[in-house]
Order: C-alpha cells, then structure tokens, then sequence
C-alpha cells in the first residue's frame, strides 16, 4: 500500500481500539468516579490530562469514552449501510414503480434535517445505546441507497446481465451475483466514511445531553466543559482532540479505500 | 504535391510511464500541401489523434509530451511558440473538429455564442455583424433555419446537426487548415456521407488543406487525395491515395485494407428449401413512451413497427439499420428481454410473446444473444470459466461437467483452454467476443442473435469474429439473427437481409437481390452512402449506377 | 419552443412535491408522538404538569386522545392547518410564536454561513483545481479533510477559547450586548461582531464541501470535449476556465448545495447551543433539556419547511442555469 495518509489512518485507528480495548487496565476506576481534586490542569500527579470539577479523570473519560464511539460508530453505519443497500438494490434494480416509491421515501429522510430528527428521536425514545444507533442509522442511509441506486442502474443494462437474464437467471441470484458484488466498492467506501460521520452524530447528541447516561463519551465531556470553558480549557480540547483524530484516521483510511477500489488504470491514451 | 502548408518533422510524442510502450508517436513526418486532403489512417492506439493534437498544442499536459521533432507552419515551428502565438492561430488559421459532437460543444451555451466565441477570440466584432457572420456560416453548412437555430443549445440538434454546427465554427475565420480527427464516426452512414461530402465541397470552395483522421479505409477513398498509414506511433506507408488502395506496400496496409468488408455477396452454399423455420415474427411492435408532463401529452414513439420476418435453421438473416431504426429492440424482443406490445414470436408452434417470465424459462437457453459491448458484456468479478459455464449450470448440469464443456467450447472459439480460471479484463476486445459467443453456445441455442457483434471492435479483428460466427453457424447448423448498421458487413455473412427504417421493415429479401435490385429508395440510399463504395466495386467488378444521396433536410428538433 | 412553459412545468411540479412532502412530515410528527413509550398526553404536556390530573385529563379531551387514532390524526392536521403547532406548558406560550421569535435569527446565521460557505468553497476549489497537485492544492485538501474530521461544537468552542477568552477580540455569547441602548448603525455592528464566530464556525464544514466538490467537478469537466474545443478555437485560458469549465462544474454543486440545507439547519442547533445564539435551534436545544416535546416537534416541522424552500430555491436557480432541465421532460 502506497497512500500514506491511509497508512497513518490505519495506524491510528488501531491505537484508538486499543486504547478502548485495554482502558480497565489503564485506568480500572469508573471514569465516572472522583480521583483527584477538581479542575486540575493537565500534567498534575497522576492527572495526565487534568481533571474536571467533579474531580473525574480526563485521561479516562476519553479512554472509555473511545469505547462508545467506536461501538455506536460501526454499528450505526452497519444500520444505515443494510438499509441503503436494501433500499437502494430494489429501487435500481426493478425500477418503475418500485423506484418511484422507494426514492420518494428517500427524498423524504432527505428532506427532512437529519440532526433535528436525530435528536427527536432519541429525545423521544429515551437516549440509550440502542436508540442512538438505531436513530443514526435512520437519519444517515440515504446517500448509500442512492449510490447503490445508481449503480445498479447502470449495472442492470450492462451486457453481462442481460445474458445471465437470457441464461434464465432469478432476479435474486442476478442481485445478489451479478450485480452487487461489482457495486460493492462504492458501498465500502462510503460505509467507512460513515463509520467518522456515526461518531459526530454520537458526539454532537451526547454533547446536547443526549448521550447514553450510563456511558463516558467525548461529546459529553466536551458538554460538561462548556460552563467552566474559561476556567478549564483543558477539559474540552482533549475530548475534542481525541474525535478529531479518531474520525481523521477512518476518514483517511475510506479515501484510501477508495483509492485501491476503485484503480483508474492509469488513463487510457487515445491515440 | 502541392507547395507544402504544414509539414511535420520526426515528431516524437512520449506516453507517460505506465504505458505499454514508451512513445504514442516516434520520428513522424508528414507532409500536407495547400488545397490537399491527407489522411491519417490507423487502429486504435496508433497515435493518430496524437498527431492531430500535437499540431494546436493539445495534447493533455503532463500525460503526453512533445519529445522530439518540429512542425513548420507559415515559416515557424508550433512546437517553439508561445502560448499565446499560439493562441492566435488556433481556431484562426487551423481550427479543428472532433469526433464526438455532443460531448465537443458546451451543453450549457447556445450554439451561436459558442461559435461567437471563436470569432470574436480573434477578430472583434459588432454584435449585428456578427449575428450576421453567424447565420451565413450555418446556412452554409447546410442547416435549417439559422436565426432560429444560432439560439439552440447542442441538445436540441441531432449528431449531424451538431457536427455541422463544430464544421460551421470551425470554418468562421476561413482557416487555411482543418484538422478532423474521426468526425464521421460517430454518424450515422447516411449522414456520414452528407458530412464527407459537405467537406469536400467547402474544402474545394475555400481551398482549404485537411488533415484528416480516420480508421475506415472506405473513407479515405471518398475524400482523401494522399494517405499516411500509422501503426502502434510508427508511419509505415504513406502515398496518394490509388497508390495506397491499388497496390499497398506494407503488410499492415494490405491487412488493413484486406480487412475492409467488401460488397462482394459471397456465393453461399444456399440453404435447402426444405429447411425448417426456427423462429418467425408477425406485426412485432414496441411502443415507447416519452414521459412528457401534464403540460405536454407523452408522445408514444413506435419502435418498432409492425415487423414479420423469418429464420430458417442454417440460415443468416441479418437486420440491417442505421441508429433509431429500431433494430436493437426488434433483437431484444426476439430474445424476449423485451415484451412485445403486440405481434406474435412462432418458435416452432410456441408464441414466446405473451409468455410470462416462469413459462418463458424452457425456451431461453433455445434462444441466445451476442451482444456488442466486449466490455459491458461479460461480469468483470467472474472468471471466463464461471461466465461459460453459468447457463448449463443453471440448467442442472454439474459444475465439473459444464466447466469441462467451457473449455472445449474455448477451444471451438479459438481460444486456449487456459483462459478458463482468468477474468476477463485480461483479454482484448476480440477475445472477449469470443469468450460471449462461447458463452452463448454453452446452452447449445437453436437461434443465434448477434447484436453489432464486431461494431466495437477494431477493423482487422471485425473479419476476424465474422467469420468465427459464420463458420460456427455452418458447422452447429444455427440459424443466426445479425444485427448490424453496416452493410458492408451484413453482405459478407448473411443470406438474406432486413433493411429497418424508422422501425419498419422496409426491404426484406436475398442479399444478392437487395444489393443488385435495391427496390426501396431508403435501401438504395443506404448503398449508396457506404463509404468507399465506388472502389469496393471497381475491385468487385462492373460497378453499379449510384443512386444520389439526397438525404433528407435536416430539421431542428424541439 | 416549449422550453419555458417545461420550466414553469418543472417548478409547478417541485411545488407540489414540497406541498406532500410538509404533509408526510406532519403525520411523521403526530405517529412519533404517538409511537413514544408511554402516555402521549405526558409528552404532550412535557414535564410541566405531569402531577396535575385534572390537567392531563383536560389535554387528553383537548387532543382528542380518549378517541379513535385517525380522529386524532384529523385533530392534530386541523390544528397544524390553522398555524397551531401546539402549547408550550413549559414556556407558558404557543409553540408557533415561540418559533416566530426565534426564526429571524436562524435566517441571519444560516444565511450568512451558506454565504461564506459557498464563496470561499468555490473560490477554494477552484484554486485547488487550478494548481491540482501542487502546493496550494495540497494545502486546500488537507485543511478540508480536517475540517471533515472536527465537531462543529467542538470547533465553535475552541473559537471562543481562542478569540474571545485568550484574544479578547470578539464577543463571548449571544446575539448583541446586552443593555447596550445601541441603535441603527452601531446595533446593526454589534450585531455584526457577535455573528462573525458563530457564522464562520458553522459555514466552515459547508465551504470544505463546496471546495472539494468544485475542485472534483472542475476537473472532470476539464476533461471534457469541449473544453478542447474551446481550446481549439483559440480562447485565453481564463475564459476556458470561466466559460466553459467552471460554468459546467458549478452545476453539481447548485444542486448539492441544495441537499445540504438539512445539514446547515441540523449545525445551526449545535452552534446556536454553543454560541447561545437566540435563534430555534438554540430553542431546540432549551426544549430538550426541558424534556418539552411539544417545542422539539415543532422545531421539526419548521425546520423541515425551510429545508424544503431552500431545496425549491436551489431547483429554480439550477432551471435557469441549465438549459437541459425541462426541455426532456
């Protein structure tokens, strides 16, 4: 692999799982637990990143806070990733009606603003790891349903499958054979890239207080920060810095993703 | 030749690294006198179009560079100029047309600004003059209604009208060089013509030189006065243009000119009168409808209309059209990827028109389809072998067994039994037409339907594939449907031909009969725009009266 | 040519999808309500007067909830229809007028935001074009990708860290001074000051979007045919780059402006948060904390029609600069 960029990503990316993976044996007090006195500045005895008014850790609050966001990141863009491709494979593949009334339903989540509903949704159902992913997956399938769309429309009046439909092909075998596996790359990309947009969405509700109570995260941190920001800088730029580099890194590695996926052979010279 | 007017010097043009070869053009001379019309010929990848775009600085910057080599114009070398000198040439003294005419003009600008434009890049001028200069310039390429049509955006012109358009613009400062680079290829043969003679004409009025760019040799006779020939960046022949066609030196030539289809209706074994019908069409129709919206009513467009035609085993019937004729949807209606709207499709006592998708799944591996993308038609994630094998194993047949099958039908195709685990990009656009034909064969089809089989392929690999087709059809006894818009190459291989118009059959009957007692004045216009047709014959033997190409008035549409 | 009545059909036909589309959002709004676990006069009534159940009683007669779902449905329509979206318990004020006071300022921020967006995007994308691969280009790329990468709040915070709290530059929160007496002119400055931050912040996520799509688009189009065309004629570089390659590319990012809007309006709750900007995200963001539902689905519905203008707004601009719309039906 030759992308750089992609390289550090992935170099990132894996320090982050790690950090959430071993953060009990960094760190085997509850983040949420008082271990020092409040608003210590970073650098203070056992305090690397300082602490917050309430005495808490920051160093772990982001070391388990990286836990949620990688959880609730993968897996919302798993949600929204599974309900694009359905929606996206059906509305290319049959067209006609079916296209009509699948993009319709898609114009309307497009319509409508994402983070508003995000927060009327969690707001109503009550914050929780579940309804969180769920919500994030609800507001952000769009863009992959009209990927695939596209691409299956283009795909569907290729050659090839108009032989396998001659060859007697099902419609299923010729979906799920045929055509998805050369729709794929697209999906790839786009799916890593909103595994970074996933983590935003969590920080941003987290950060309006409408993160899973029970869990540290970084937009909650940041949330808690904003009253004393001109006592305790260190309390939001360390959480904040923590999501620049995670989503940065996945962002990175979904270009380079693209960039191997999708190889432009060196572009034809017509002569 | 004439007193030279452009003349290039051992013109060496590097590919970038990655390339296949070091050079798109290596030690290229050529020379084009005043009032003379060159020809560049070659296949693709010969650096014909590099020449073409060396000349006005062109070339894509940073992909391919001038290495070697000069270019005399008016006492000066192109290559040494200034941007800006050169500027003041392009479009003024040599301009150019391309061989896309939709993707050459802005889609968003009208056709009048766009050639205001290029008047106005070098000559300034006021707006009544030039809306004047504009008009005139249209009207002598032969379009309709100039007031009218100088305010059109390109998409409401057709492919002709838009190359007359690019010819128009390219004339509007009465340069003394026009480099076309394939501006036909794109046309239909009709309006092929229309644009080749449209050329000779004003080069003749304005006594212009043309460098001009091309694969078909039947082109070059019809316009050109000496011809170069290129090969993979090299020149390997270069002589007027009876020279070249009546005695060819170098065997890429004589390939390339052996290779032109020829009118010659070959003498086939004829097929016995007894032989069984395979499949007949009655009043076969296909209606589109143009979504309009609740201002304008849809227009139904009848794609096809009302079309009886028949296949015999052994027997190839081709149908022959130029685009929008309806001959690729009267293809897909046989194989029934389409559902007809109304007509009946006897396969042998079983009307395949009113069969639902279930029903019709016995009949579809009886029935298969060649199809013209070399590119688009195999899936690029499956191996050759799966590809081959995917029908039979559909059928029931064992992996093992229908992979076993694919190989010898690799063999039947004449390629090697190892291609059987590669993918197909590794394979040209003429092997990949063969892995299709085999794939077709596999569920051993009574009915072969080729769709432009070899129009996507280069001209030596062309006769290459017909005759793999022809000689498939004759030992496997199939009947064959030939779906072509040349009938150079419907004349080599069928034996009895459908010309298509506007979705009619309008000619149906003997190859032998439709070229030597054309009936239909479209047919006779069809023959007599094949271009090269004069020389095609003079090599066949008593050549026969050309009927004049007349060729309908181009009219805007809206 | 039918060219202009296709057009006027065109846009008839956008208003009347953005008319179904307000319908479908308002009875997604009534189901939420009903889909919420629990009692949806409690949501309804949001904390204010849970205790009271005279008062709950009273709602569920007024909202019809003691009768048959689609009756509710007809309920809750004929209140939206007449401009009701519902009561503020909390803020003891119609949700509508809470909204009316609040929506001007949403305008000013997102406006100013879309504004810088797409200035400084376009001109960023074209440089970045214009020098592919080269230093400014690089740099262009790699601010984006970090702009990607940043929490809009976060970033808003670090701005106030930065130029109000370190550089005492600007102001801290809200929309002026206050008590300033300031009028006119010196209001309108005030005012002015207290935007920059807040506007900045927000737009800075759209103007990495419009710089990475202009700078794709330009050089796809540069590509094109006709681009060597007008080359071929012998136009300066300049016009190519104006005319003919920059008019075409600017085409995908019209019509993408127009599918972010959802996204300024869904920044504008988290930067009027931070900023304390008076605006209805800001009034989003009071009604979740204070659990008042009945403000949050009004919100949705506000929002939600903005969106759908600022869509139709985007689609007529795009009629206009591309010719092509309309006249293929």
């Amino acid at each position: 692999m030759h992308n750089r960029g992609a390289v550090a990503g992935a170099v990132v990316l894996l320090l982050v799982v790690i950090m959430a993976i071993l953060a009990p044996v960094f760190f085997p007090a509850s983040p949420w637990d008082m271990v020092g006195a409040p608003l210590q500045p970073p650098g203070s005895p056992d305090l690397l990143l300082g602490s917050d008014m309430l005495g808490r850790n920051i160093a772990s609050g982001i070391a388990y806070g990286a836990r949620v966001s990688l959880v609730i990141g993968l897996v919302s863009a798993l949600v929204a990733v599974v309900i694009g491709v359905t929606v996206g494979a059906l509305a290319g593949y049959f067209g006609g009606m079916v296209d009509d009334a699948l993009m319709r339903i898609t114009e309307f989540f497009q319509t409508i603003p994402g983070f508003v509903l995000l927060i009327v949704l969690v707001a109503l159902f009550s914050p929780s790891v579940v309804s969180i992913v769920v919500a994030i997956g609800l507001v952000s399938w769009t863009p992959i349903a009209r990927i695939v769309r596209g691409e299956f429309m283009s795909l569907r009046t290729r050659e090839f499958v108009q032989a396998a439909i001659l060859m007697g092909e099902s419609n299923l075998r010729i979906i799920l054979r045929q055509i998805l596996p050369n729709a794929l790359s697209p999906v790839i990309v786009s799916g890593s890239l909103l595994v970074g947009t996933s983590i935003l969405l969590e920080s941003a509700l987290s950060f309006l207080g409408l993160g899973d109570p029970n869990m540290m995260s970084w937009g909650y941190m940041i949330g808690a920060a904003r009253t004393v920001i001109r006592l305790a800088w260190w309390m939001s730029v360390f959480p904040g810095l923590a999501i620049v580099l995670t989503v940065l890194a996945l962002n990175l590695v979904g270009d380079g993703l693209n960039e191997a996926l999708s190889p432009r052979m060196s572009r034809k010279v017509q002569a | 030749m004439s007193k030279p007017l452009l003349s290039i010097e051992g013109l060496t043009v590097d590919l970038p690294a990655s390339a296949d070869r070091p050079h798109a053009l290596e030690g290229m001379d050529l020379v084009i006198g005043q009032r003379e019309v060159v020809c560049l010929v070659g296949e693709s990848g010969s650096g014909k179009s590099v020449t073409a775009q060396a000349v006005l600085g062109l070339l894509p910057p940073g992909r391919l560079t001038v290495s070697g080599g000069a270019i005399h114009y008016g006492g000066r070398d192109l290559l040494k100029l200034s941007p800006l000198e050169l500027r003041r040439l392009r479009g003024a003294r040599i301009s150019m047309i391309f061989q896309e005419p939709m993707a050459a003009l802005n889609p968003v600008v009208t056709v009048g600004h766009q050639i205001a434009e290029a008047i106005r890049a070098h000559e300034p001028m006021g707006k009544a003059a030039l809306h004047d200069r504009i008009e005139k310039l249209l009207a002598m390429v032969g379009l309709p209604d100039p007031p009218l049509l100088r305010k059109a955006y390109p998409h409401n012109l057709s492919g002709g009208q838009r190359q007359r358009v690019m010819i128009a613009m390219a004339l509007s400062l009465s340069p003394d060089l026009l480099i076309a680079d394939e501006p036909t290829t794109a046309l239909d043969v009709t309006t092929q013509m229309q644009i080749l003679q449209l050329l000779k004409q004003i080069q003749q009025q304005r006594e212009m030189g043309i460098l001009f760019i091309t694969h078909d040799f039947g082109v070059v006779t019809e316009i050109a006065d000496r011809v170069a020939v290129l090969r993979q960046g090299h020149k390997v022949e270069e002589g007027t243009t009876r020279e070249v066609l009546t005695a060819p030196q170098h065997p890429y030539t004589k390939a390339l000119i052996a290779a032109v289809p020829r009118l010659t209706t070959t003498q086939r074994a004829g097929i016995p009168a007894d032989a069984p019908t395979v499949l007949g069409t009655k009043g076969l129709v296909k209606t589109y409808g143009l979504s309009g919206n609740f201002l304008r009513r849809s227009r139904q467009v009848r794609a096809v209309d009302g079309v009886s035609i028949s296949i015999r085993r052994g027997e190839t019937l081709g149908i022959v059209g130029e685009s929008g004729s309806g001959k690729s949807t009267l293809a897909r209606l046989i194989v029934r990827l389409y559902k007809p709207d109304a007509g009946a499709i006897d396969f042998q006592g079983v009307d395949l028109a009113t069969l639902g998708r279930a029903d019709l799944r016995p009949y579809r591996r009886r029935v298969q389809m060649v199809f013209q993308d070399p590119f688009g038609s195999l899936n690029p994630r499956w191996t050759v072998g799966d590809i081959i094998a995917s029908g039979p194993v559909i059928q029931g047949v064992s992996k093992q067994k229908a992979l076993s099958r694919a190989a010898e039908l690799l063999e039947l195709v004449g390629l090697e039994r190892t291609a059987l685990p590669r993918f197909p990009h590794e394979f040209s656009g003429g092997q990949r037409q063969r892995i299709g034909i085999a794939r077709a064969l596999a569920v051993e089809p009574e009915l072969l339907v080729a769709d432009e089989p070899v129009s996507a392929l280069d001209v030596s690999v062309q006769a290459q594939v017909l005759k793999l087709l022809d000689d498939i059809r004759h030992r496997l006894s199939l009947a064959m449907l030939l779906i072509t818009h040349d009938l150079r190459v419907a004349a080599q291989v069928c034996d009895r031909i459908a010309v298509m118009h506007r979705g009619k059959v309008v000619e149906y009957g003997s190859t032998v009969d439709l070229f030597t007692r054309p009936q239909h004045a479209y047919t006779q216009q069809l023959i007599g725009s094949i271009p090269g047709r004069d020389w095609l014959e003079a090599e066949a033997g008593p050549p026969a009266a050309r009927p004049a190409v007349s060729g309908s008035k181009p009219t805007a549409r809206t | 040519m039918t060219g202009v009545l296709a057009r006027v059909a065109f846009v008839s036909r956008r208003l009347v999808k953005a008319i179904v589309v307000i319908f479908a959002i308002i009875v997604l709004n009534f189901f939420l309500v009903r889909m919420t676990p629990g009692d949806p006069a409690l949501v309804i009534a949001g904390e204010a007067g849970a205790a009271d159940q005279k008062f709950m009683d009273d709602l569920r007669h007024e909202f019809g909830l003691d009768q048959p779902l689609w009756k509710q449905l007809a309920v809750y329509l004929g209140h939206v229809a007449q401009g009701d979206l519902g009561f503020s318990y909390r803020q003891r004020l119609p949700v509508t007028q809470l909204i009316a006071d609040r929506l001007p300022q949403t305008l000013l921020l997102t406006g100013t935001a879309m504004a810088i967006a797409l200035a400084l995007g376009i001109a960023f994308g074209t440089m970045a074009a214009m020098y592919a691969g080269r230093m400014a280009d690089t740099m262009i790329t790699v601010l984006a990708l970090l702009v990607f990468a940043t929490p809009s709040f976060w970033l808003g915070l670090m701005a106030i860290l930065l130029f109000s709290v370190k550089l005492d530059w600007l102001p801290l929160f809200g929309m002026a001074t206050v008590d300033s007496g300031l009028h006119g002119l010196a209001l309108a400055a005030d005012i002015g000051r207290h935007l920059i931050l807040p506007a900045v912040t927000l737009g800075l996520f759209f103007v990495a979007i419009y710089a990475r799509l202009t700078r794709a688009a330009m050089l796809e189009v540069r590509e094109l045919d006709f681009v060597r065309t007008a080359r071929a004629k012998g136009l300066g570089e300049r016009r190519v780059v104006v005319r003919h390659i920059l008019r075409n590319a600017l085409l995908p990012v019209v019509s993408y402006a127009g599918l972010q809007a959802g996204y300024l309006v869904g920044g504008a709750v988290l930067i009027e948060t931070v900023f304390a900007w008076p605006g209805i995200g800001r009034l989003a963001y009071e009604a979740v904390v204070g659990r008042d539902y009945t403000v949050l689905l009004g919100v949705l519905i506000i929002t939600s029609i903005m969106v759908i203008a600022f869509n139709a707004l985007t689609d007529i601009v795009y009629v206009l600069v591309d010719p092509r719309i309309g006249s293929t039906g």
